[in-house]
């Protein structure tokens, strides 16, 4: 298990390596530059302002220097954020949107699986109808519908809930977004688990588990549904990478402060660290988790071994 | 009919003409026509469709029309302006020509009987020719020129959705929408069709190592967060049309290729192609006639489910303001102005979020619909 932990973690080096040299060379090839205003800077202050950003020297200088800081763990600081590093708006933003994300990945699971196995254990009664419509409804529905309806009723409208803006003491602040970002996800998962549900529950071994005359429950939740997680767990992967590291659209809605909004944002100032910075860390979780997933696979499934 | 009938060359049967084999297409429609969720997400896209045709064509508004005195009016089917507008307006211009009556509103014309000691002057219509919101006044006096009736008509306007926060009419702008969305759409899935069924079936054809080579590709640019690449391309090449559906093409064709590749895979050993190939076909040959028109039941599920992809990525594009630029409008575009505006103006967002909701659940059911019909094992 370790070995096999070790061996993806240094096949994971490649591919971040060839994202973040991918996005260093697109993102430099575009037309305009982080200083450029409406009226021209003088030739002289741009070159100073290039010196001290350490954009003066030819681009492949600029690669190695870029790639020998972010092997110490330095990404460098932000063009359009003065007086911040790409560090420090990570150290600010980062826990904000893991916090956000890990509630709702967390009440998605909760939710989704077990709408699911209800949705598997009644097939085609009315409650499997209605939660199959629901998901579906939940997964064409975009989120930058769900944030703006959520925020007009239940801000806006009904005043339970703040309709926008963040506060890390008064969970109020928390419910709007994650609910946002969950609801999807709720939706995805359910039907993984339907699906992979009513499979299991004709399995061989959840036959066997029901001839040994184990209790139904036992069966179910021990069994069937242990089985049925895989799809699930596959999916999660990505999906909790994404979430872990905010998105644009909840933050730009609700106002907060995570970093979901640096890459839009960095992108359009050209503000090149910022945008780098965000793909770096956005590839470290995607590949973290995908590892996760691996993992677990061999928790929830005896027949998947690593070694 | 649970057995499909397969006539057997060669077994003489006893009645030729009652053996009608169907064909997986027949079959198919067959069945899609009995999954009335299908038909049903059929005829409302057939519906918007026709919306986003001929729709900004019939609106009596044009979608860059700017109503200035009707900013943020709301949905309804009265039309604008209203009595209680027009009333107090039209007195205030009598107070201002200094004449005295009670106007009343009559389809769509303002009319006061009007008296006076001396002969009435007809140069008071000029305070009633420079309001923007009466039209055409005129004055038939009495013989005797002391009274007679003063009236003008007033423009009446339907904005049935409301208008926007600029005041442009609401319902124009959903219809010009909803053909931007649809077109890019359809566009941004046949470019990926394209790309991966041709990058698939040749993958797939050729085998061995080219097949080993290209499907490596495919899988490291399957780990890349392409969301971004979008995002990049379309801020650093121009935000038109063009350049959106490209970049949504480019990045959506993955799965197509892989799609596309597997069915060639298994495709390639039947005996069909064997004789195509016995008979001197050339590859390409093969690959036009017979290999690429037995994947397309797989791939036409996959388009269906693929279009509301793409509208999806353009709207959010277009929510983040890199997508269409104004006056030219997309879903996305006016649901990211609604949720601005939703406080004072909740119609701004309602309408277009129900449309494009509209639009993703009937595609995604008419998908779901084509899948289990197209699905042989599944009857």
């Amino acid at each position: 298990m370790l070995r096999y932990t070790l061996r993806r973690l240094a096949s994971a080096v490649p591919t971040v390596f060839i994202i973040v040299t991918l996005t260093f060379f697109m993102i430099r090839l575009a037309p305009g530059g982080p200083f450029d205003l409406e009226r021209p800077l003088d030739p002289l202050i741009m070159e100073n302002l290039k010196r001290a950003y350490n954009l003066d020297g030819s681009l492949w200088s600029q690669y190695l220097t870029y790639m020998g800081n972010l092997m110490q763990g330095d990404l460098g600081p932000s063009f359009t954020k003065r007086d911040f590093t790409v560090n420090d708006l990570f150290a600010s933003g980062l826990p904000i949107s893991m916090l956000l994300g890990g509630l709702a990945i967390s009440l998605a699971v909760l939710i989704g699986t077990i709408l699911g196995a209800i949705a598997a254990l009644r097939q085609n009664s009315w409650l499997d109808y209605t939660i199959v419509g629901l998901a579906t409804f939940g997964i064409t529905t975009p989120n930058f519908v769900v944030a703006p309806l959520l925020s007009l009723f239940f801000g806006v409208i009904l005043r339970w809930l703040p309709a926008g803006g963040w506060s890390s003491s008064d969970p109020a602040y928390w419910v709007l977004p994650v609910v946002t970002l969950a609801l999807p996800q709720v939706a995805v998962i359910a039907r993984l688990v339907r699906g992979a549900t009513i499979e299991a529950l004709r399995s061989n071994h959840v036959r066997t588990a029901r001839a040994y005359g184990l209790p139904a429950r036992t069966v179910v939740v021990k069994h069937a549904l242990r089985a049925a997680m895989l799809p699930a767990v596959s999916y999660l992967g990505p999906t909790a990478a994404g979430l872990l590291t905010g998105s644009v659209v909840v933050e730009t809605i609700f106002g907060l402060p995570g970093i979901g909004r640096y890459f839009v944002q960095g992108a359009l100032g050209r503000d090149y660290t910022l945008v780098m910075g965000t793909v770096v860390v956005i590839a470290l979780f995607i590949l973290l988790f995908n590892l996760i997933v691996d993992l677990l696979y061999t928790l929830l499934d005896p027949r998947v071994r690593y070694d | 009919m649970t057995e499909m009938p397969i006539p057997t060359p060669g077994t003489p049967s006893p009645q030729p003409e009652a053996i009608v084999g169907r064909s997986l297409w027949q079959d198919a429609w067959i069945r899609l026509r009995r999954n009335r969720a299908a038909v049903a997400s059929a005829l409302v896209l057939a519906f918007l469709g026709l919306v986003g045709i001929f729709g900004p064509m019939l609106s009596p508004h044009d979608y860059t029309r700017v109503y200035p005195q009707f900013v943020r009016a709301p949905a309804s089917l009265e039309p604008y302006p209203r009595a209680d507008v027009v009333i107090p307006n039209f007195e205030r211009t009598m107070a201002r020509a200094r004449i005295e009556g009670t106007p009343v509103l009559e389809n769509g014309t303002v009319s006061v009987q009007i008296r006076d000691e001396e002969p009435i002057d007809d140069r008071i219509l000029r305070y009633f020719q420079r309001s923007d919101l009466f039209i055409n006044p005129r004055l038939d006096l009495a013989p005797d020129g002391l009274s007679g009736t003063l009236s003008a008509d007033v423009e009446q306007l339907y904005f049935l959705f409301g208008t926007d926060a600029v005041g442009r009419d609401l319902m124009s702008r959903i219809f010009i929408g909803v053909r931007i969305s649809l077109a890019i759409g359809l566009l941004a899935s046949a470019m990926a069709l394209l790309l991966g069924v041709t990058y698939g079936a040749i993958s797939g054809y050729l085998g061995g190592r080219g097949d080993n080579v290209m499907m490596r590709i495919v899988d490291v640019l399957y780990s890349l967060p392409f969301i971004f690449f979008v995002i990049l391309l379309v801020v650093f090449f121009g935000r038109n049309l063009v350049i959106i559906f490209i970049a949504i093409g480019a990045t959506e064709w993955l799965d197509m290729a892989r799609i596309v590749r597997g069915q060639t895979l298994s495709l390639k050993r039947q005996e069909f192609v064997q004789a195509a190939e016995a008979l001197g076909a050339t590859r390409a040959g093969i690959l036009m006639r017979h290999v690429v028109p037995n994947t397309l039941g797989p791939v036409i599920v996959f388009v269906t489910l693929l279009v509301p992809k793409a509208i999806l990525l353009e709207s959010l594009l277009s929510f983040l303001g890199l997508g269409v630029q104004e006056p030219l409008t997309s879903l996305g575009l006016l649901i990211s102005e609604g949720a601005a505006n939703m406080r004072g103006a909740p119609w701004l967002l309602i309408w277009p979020a129900l449309t494009l909701t509209a639009i993703l659940f009937a595609l995604n059911f008419l998908g779901d619909g084509l899948r289990d019909s197209l699905d042989p094992k599944d009857r």
